[in-house]
């Protein structure tokens, strides 16, 4: 494959990008799930 | 005033949808198949793109590029105008979700475009000998980025989270007008940048075997920024829900 290093960073750099927008988002709400449960266990979310 | 008891009208229906709670539970159904479907589409479009699809007689490999940049370039646009109608909902309805969306849409925004600005640079450094030109093409889309930023940052320089959210949103609407020029500038400059090779009047200037995986990774990009935007609306509406239950809690014990 030509130009290997050009295009392996161009996708590690999307991967790498993505993944740390999903995770950000999950992590996220997974402790605003978690702080919700605990302030009203009635749990209207 | 009860939503129930009116007659439904478009903008009615709009309302309800965009109750918080009605939001919660409907996202919580959609987001799961939406995420999943975003990434089985994202990454067989990758793949494809990569080791399947066939090398350019020119460019040769280095065109497989293209199946990163050009999706993150759709988004980076297309996010915008996702942008400027929750700022647009926010100025006319004033609705709190409208605020939310334009709040959590920008970063998402932002990151696609500095994808798009990356990639960009990194096909364009083997094929013009250049990490950077000053071309129409990509000093448009640097200015989204700089519009994007701005929006960020403004949103959350106020202490009255109002006063942001209404100043980002005329600033997300003014940037407007920078789609077309993103759009057109190939065309109304010389720029080095290539012209668009999909056009929704025209015939597509690509070999299928190329085609397909773009718009697998288009069509799975784009219910991907959907899903992450609504992941982290539905984060933002807990976070204020879990604010609001907090000063009760206080007021309660003074």
């Amino acid at each position: 494959m030509t130009h290997l290093p050009y295009i392996a960073a161009s996708y590690g750099l999307t991967i790498l990008v993505v993944g740390w927008l999903a995770i950000g988002a999950w992590q996220r709400t997974a402790k605003a799930k978690h702080t919700l449960a605990k302030l009203d266990p009635r749990g209207r979310s | 005033m009860s939503l129930t008891s009116s007659p439904a009208t478009p903008a009615r229906n709009i309302h309800r949808f965009a109750n918080p709670g009605q939001f919660l539970r409907l996202s919580g159904k959609i987001l799961p198949p939406v995420a999943l479907l975003a990434l089985a589409l994202s990454l067989t479009g990758l793949v494809w793109g990569l080791f399947f699809a066939p090398a350019d007689w020119q460019q040769h490999d280095a065109v497989r590029i293209m199946y990163v940049h050009v999706p993150s370039a759709w988004l980076a646009s297309s996010g915008y105008m996702a942008l400027a109608i929750a700022s647009a909902a926010s100025l006319i309805w004033r609705h709190p979700l409208a605020d939310l969306a334009a709040v959590e849409i920008g970063p998402v925004g932002a990151c696609f475009t500095g994808l798009c600005l990356a990639t960009g640079s990194l096909w364009g450094k083997p094929m013009w000998g250049a990490w950077w030109v000053w071309d129409a093409r990509m000093t448009s889309v640097l200015v989204l980025f700089f519009l994007y930023l701005g929006h960020i940052a403004l949103v959350r320089a106020f202490d009255d989270p109002q006063r942001g959210y209404r100043a980002g949103a005329i600033l997300a609407l003014v940037g407007v007008v920078n789609l077309p020029i993103i759009k057109f500038s190939v065309e109304w400059w010389n720029t080095l940048h290539q012209p668009a090779s999909i056009t929704l009047t025209g015939a597509p200037s690509m070999a299928p075997s190329m085609l397909w995986p773009l718009l697998l990774l288009g069509i799975g990009g784009t219910l991907g920024f959907a899903a992450l935007t609504t992941a982290r609306l539905r984060a933002a509406v807990m976070e204020r829900r879990i604010r609001a239950l907090v000063l009760a809690q206080i007021r309660a014990s003074e």
